[in-house]
C-alpha cells in the first residue's frame, strides 16, 4: 500500500516536472531587512511578480537589521556571491555609491534592458537622495519615510493644549504644560536622535549639515552642523532635559514605545512608525509636521527621507539584469505603489501613486499618512535639503549620538559637543575619502 | 635489567601532534596573521581598493582620546565582571555543595543562563532596566531614584556588568562545583575535628585546594570579558551613553563591522591581542606561583 502511494506520488512529480517549461527559470536573489507585516509585503510582491511571468523568479530572503543586511551583502560580495538586489538603508547610500564596480546603477540597468523608465515619474525628494548630481538614479527607491511629530491628542486635550504646536517654542510650552498635567517623566521625546536634531533639523531649517550640498557633490565634504542655530537648539534640549520636560529616549527606535504607552504625548520619530502606533496606541493620535524656529528665515524648508532603497549588485549575467529591470518596472506600477503605500505606511515613490491616493480621499480618513509627504514636498529642495551623502555614515551617526548624550548628561556644553561631533565626523570623512577614490 | 618507557620512534610523536597543530594554525595563527596584515592596509568596505599604509592605522588610533577612554572602560568593566562573576559563582557553588534537598534542580537552574545567547541576555536586561519600560526600573522610580542608563554612564556600566556577570556565573559555578566535589571530605572532617569553624575551614583548606580551578577560571573569565561581551554591550547600551560602555572589543566591532573601517578595526584587534597575550603571560608567570596543584 505504502509502495503504491509512493509510486503514485512519484508519477505526479514526474508529470509536474514535464509540465513545467523546458527552459530554465532565471533566479533573482533579493536580500532585505523587512520584519513583521512588511516582510509579508515583500514576500507578496515577489509572489505576485513570479506569477505575472514565467521567465524570472524573485527569491526574497530576510537578512536581519538594515546594518546586518548591508554587512551580509558586503561580505557576500567579497566572497564572490552577492545577491542581485540588496536593500540598503539611506545612511549606507554613500558607501554603496562609492563602490563603483560593485554595483550596477539603476538608470544604466533600465537602459540596457530597454525597460520603460522615466526618472521624472518618481517623487524628486526621494530620487534626489539616490541620484548623482547629474540626476542619474543609482538605486531604486523602495521603502521611504520621513520624520514626523506624533501627537497624543487625548493627553494634549487633558493638559489644555487646544492647538497642535507648530514651532519649537510652542512645543517647549506644550511639554511644560504636559509635565504639569502629570507627564512627569516626559514632556516630549524622540527616537533616532541624530536624525531628528541634526539631519532633519538642518534640512527643515535650510542650513547645511556639511559642505558640497551635504556631500552630494563630492566626498571632499566638511561637516558644518555646529552653527549658532544648532548650538541654540541643543542648548534648549540640555536645559529641558534637566527637569525631563525633554527626555532623551536612547538610540535608534528603542524609545518609540514611550509614545504608545502614553508616557510621552509628543514624540518625534519616523513616519514608518504609523503601523506600530495603530496597533498599540489606545488613544486618539495623529502626526504633525516637525517643529521649527520661527525666527529662522524660510523655515520650514522641506524634510529629507529615511528608509531604504534597492541596490543592484555588479558582475551578474545580462539575462539576470533583464529580470531585475522587469521587476523594478513591475514595482513602479501605479496601482501596486498605491497599495504598497496604503498597506505598509511607507511613502508612495511615484507621483502618480501619490496623486491617485490623494484623489481617492484616502488622506482625509488617514491624515497621519500624508504629513511626511507634505513635509517632503513643502518647498523646492535646496542644496541643504536635497538629502545627505556622507561616507562612514553608519559609524558617524554613533559618534554624533555619543556627543549629544555627553551634552544631555551635562558633561559638555552644546558648543563643545557639536564641535567635537563635527571634528570626529570630519576625521571619518577623510578616512572614507581616501578609500572612495 | 632496565625497563625502558621511552619510545624511540621519532615519527609517531610528530604524527600525533599534527592534528592539534593544524587546528591551531587554521583557527588561530592564520586569522591572527591576517589581522596583522590587514592592520597595515587601508581598504574600502567592499575590498575593491586596498593600499598599504604602514603604521598609519595605528597612528590614527593612538591620537584618539576615545581609544584611551575605551581602554579605561575595559579595565573597569573586566575587573568588575571577573571579580563579581567569580566570587558570586563561588558563593553559589559552596551552597550547592552542601546537602540540599533539591540540589539537582538548583544546579540545573544555575547552569541555565549559560545556554542563553549573549545578545538575548542583553536584550533581556535592557528590557528589565529600561528607565520607562523596564519592570525592574519602575520600583527604582517609585523610590525616587533617578535611574537612567540612557544618559547616566555609571548606570549604563552597572547594567552591562550585571548582564555580563549573570551570563558568566553559570560557567564559573560549574567548574567551582566540580572542584569542590573533588576535595576529599576526610580533609575537611579532620579540620572540623581539630576545632576549625566553617569560615576557617573554607579559607585554609577548601580555597587553597580550589586554587587551580580559580586560576583557570580567572584566565578564562578575562578572555571572556575581553572578547565575548560585545554582543551584550551591543544589545544593552550600544556602547553608550556618550561612549561610557564602549570597551575595546566593542570598538573593534563597531568600527569594523558597523563602520566598515577594516584597517582601523584590524589595528585595534592586534592591540587587543597583544594586551591579552601579555595579561595571560603575567597571570601564568606571577599568579600561577600561588596555585597549589
Amino acid at each position: 500500500m505504502a509502495l503504491r502511494q509512493f509510486s503514485a506520488a512519484a508519477a505526479v512529480t514526474v508529470a509536474l516536472a514535464l509540465a513545467t517549461p523546458a527552459y530554465a527559470v532565471t533566479e533573482i536573489q533579493w536580500w532585505h531587512a523587512m520584519t513583521g507585516g512588511n516582510n509579508d509585503v515583500v514576500n507578496k510582491l515577489a509572489e505576485d511578480f513570479n506569477a505575472s511571468q514565467t521567465e524570472y523568479k524573485v527569491v526574497p530572503s530576510f537578512k536581519g537589521s538594515y546594518a546586518d543586511t548591508m554587512n551580509a551583502g558586503i561580505a557576500a560580495f567579497r566572497a564572490g556571491n552577492a545577491p542581485h538586489i540588496m536593500q540598503v538603508f539611506e545612511v549606507g547610500t554613500a558607501t554603496m555609491m562609492s563602490a563603483t564596480g560593485a554595483i550596477k546603477p539603476v538608470y544604466q540597468l533600465m537602459k540596457d534592458a530597454g525597460e520603460p523608465f522615466d526618472p521624472k515619474a518618481y517623487l524628486p525628494t526621494i530620487t534626489g537622495y539616490y541620484s548623482t548630481s547629474k540626476g542619474d538614479m543609482l538605486s531604486f527607491p523602495f521603502n521611504s519615510s520621513s520624520m514626523v511629530m506624533w501627537i497624543n491628542k487625548d493627553e494634549l486635550k487633558k493638559a489644555g493644549i487646544a492647538v497642535i504646536p507648530k514651532t519649537w517654542p510652542e512645543v517647549f510650552d506644550a511639554a511644560k504644560k504636559l509635565k504639569a498635567a502629570g507627564h512627569a517623566t516626559c514632556g516630549f521625546s524622540n527616537a533616532w536622535a541624530t536624525w531628528a536634531h541634526i539631519e532633519q533639523f538642518s534640512a527643515w531649517h535650510n542650513v547645511a549639515i556639511g559642505s558640497k550640498a551635504n556631500g552630494l557633490d563630492g566626498f571632499d565634504t566638511e561637516l558644518k552642523f555646529n552653527s549658532p542655530l544648532h548650538v541654540k537648539h541643543l542648548q534648549n534640549l540640555i536645559d529641558l532635559q534637566k527637569d525631563k520636560t525633554y527626555d532623551y529616549g536612547g538610540r535608534a527606535n528603542a524609545g518609540e514605545a514611550r509614545f504608545g504607552s502614553g508616557e510621552c504625548a509628543i514624540f518625534l520619530t519616523s513616519s514608518g512608525y504609523y503601523g506600530t502606533a495603530k496597533g498599540t496606541a489606545k488613544f486618539d493620535f495623529t502626526s504633525a509636521p516637525m517643529p521649527y524656529y520661527p525666527d529662522v528665515a524660510g523655515a520650514p524648508q522641506n524634510s529629507i527621507i529615511g528608509g531604504a532603497s534597492l541596490w543592484v549588485m555588479g558582475g551578474k549575467k545580462p539575462e539576470e539584469y533583464k529580470g531585475v529591470a522587469k521587476f523594478f518596472a513591475f514595482l513602479s506600477d501605479t496601482d501596486r505603489q498605491v497599495k504598497l503605500h496604503q498597506e505598509s505606511g511607507y511613502l508612495p515613490i511615484t507621483k502618480a501613486a501619490y496623486e491617485k491616493t490623494k484623489a481617492s480621499g484616502f488622506y482625509e480618513k488617514n491624515p497621519a499618512l500624508e504629513t511626511p509627504l507634505k513635509e517632503l514636498t513643502n518647498k523646492e529642495p535646496t542644496e541643504n535639503s536635497r538629502g545627505l551623502r556622507f561616507g562612514n555614515m553608519v559609524q558617524m551617526r554613533d559618534v554624533w549620538a555619543e556627543e549629544m548624550e555627553a551634552a544631555l548628561a551635562g558633561k559638555k556644553t552644546a558648543k563643545e559637543a557639536l564641535d567635537a561631533a563635527v571634528a570626529r565626523g570630519n576625521a571619518m570623512l577623510r578616512t572614507f575619502e581616501k578609500t572612495a577614490k | 635489567m632496565e625497563k625502558s618507557v621511552v619510545f624511540n620512534n621519532k615519527l609517531l610523536p610528530c604524527l600525533l601532534l599534527v592534528p592539534q597543530l593544524i587546528i591551531t594554525f587554521v583557527f588561530f595563527y592564520w586569522p591572527a596573521s591576517q589581522a596583522v596584515w590587514q592592520s597595515f592596509l587601508r581598504e574600502d568596505a567592499f575590498g575593491l581598493t586596498s593600499e598599504f599604509v604602514g603604521l598609519e592605522n595605528y597612528q590614527s588610533l593612538f591620537v584618539q582620546p576615545e581609544y584611551y577612554a575605551s581602554m579605561l572602560t575595559t579595565l573597569i568593566f573586566s575587573s568588575l565582571v571577573a571579580v563579581l562573576s567569580l566570587s558570586i559563582a563561588l558563593l553559589f557553588a559552596t551552597q550547592a555543595d552542601k546537602n540540599l534537598k533539591a540540589a539537582s534542580v538548583y544546579k540545573t537552574f544555575m547552569i541555565w543562563p549559560y545556554a542563553v545567547a549573549p545578545a538575548v541576555a542583553g536584550v533581556l536586561w535592557f528590557f528589565m532596566f529600561h528607565p520607562s519600560l523596564g519592570t525592574l526600573a519602575r520600583p527604582l522610580r517609585w523610590m525616587n531614584f533617578d535611574w537612567n542608563p540612557l544618559l547616566n554612564g555609571n548606570h549604563a556600566m552597572i547594567l552591562v556588568v550585571m548582564a555580563a556577570v549573570w551570563k558568566q556565573i553559570s560557567y564559573n559555578f560549574l567548574f567551582f562545583l566540580a572542584g569542590l566535589q573533588s576535595i576529599p571530605k576526610s580533609v575537611i572532617e579532620a579540620g572540623a575535628i581539630d576545632g576549625a569553624g566553617p569560615m576557617r575551614r573554607f579559607w585554609t583548606i577548601i580555597f587553597p585546594l580550589l586554587s587551580p580551578t580559580t586560576f583557570f577560571l580567572l584566565v578564562v573569565n578575562i578572555v571572556y570579558v575581553f572578547f565575548d561581551t560585545f554582543g551584550i554591550i551591543d544589545a544593552v547600551t550600544g556602547g553608550g551613553p556618550a561612549g561610557t560602555t564602549t570597551t575595546m572589543v566593542y570598538k573593534v566591532y563597531a568600527d569594523g563591522r558597523l563602520g566598515g573601517d577594516l584597517g582601523g578595526s584590524a589595528a585595534q584587534s592586534v592591540v587587543l591581542m597583544v594586551i591579552v597575550i601579555a595579561l595571560t603571560a603575567i597571570q601564568f608567570r606571577y599568579v600561577e606561583r600561588k596555585v597549589q596543584y
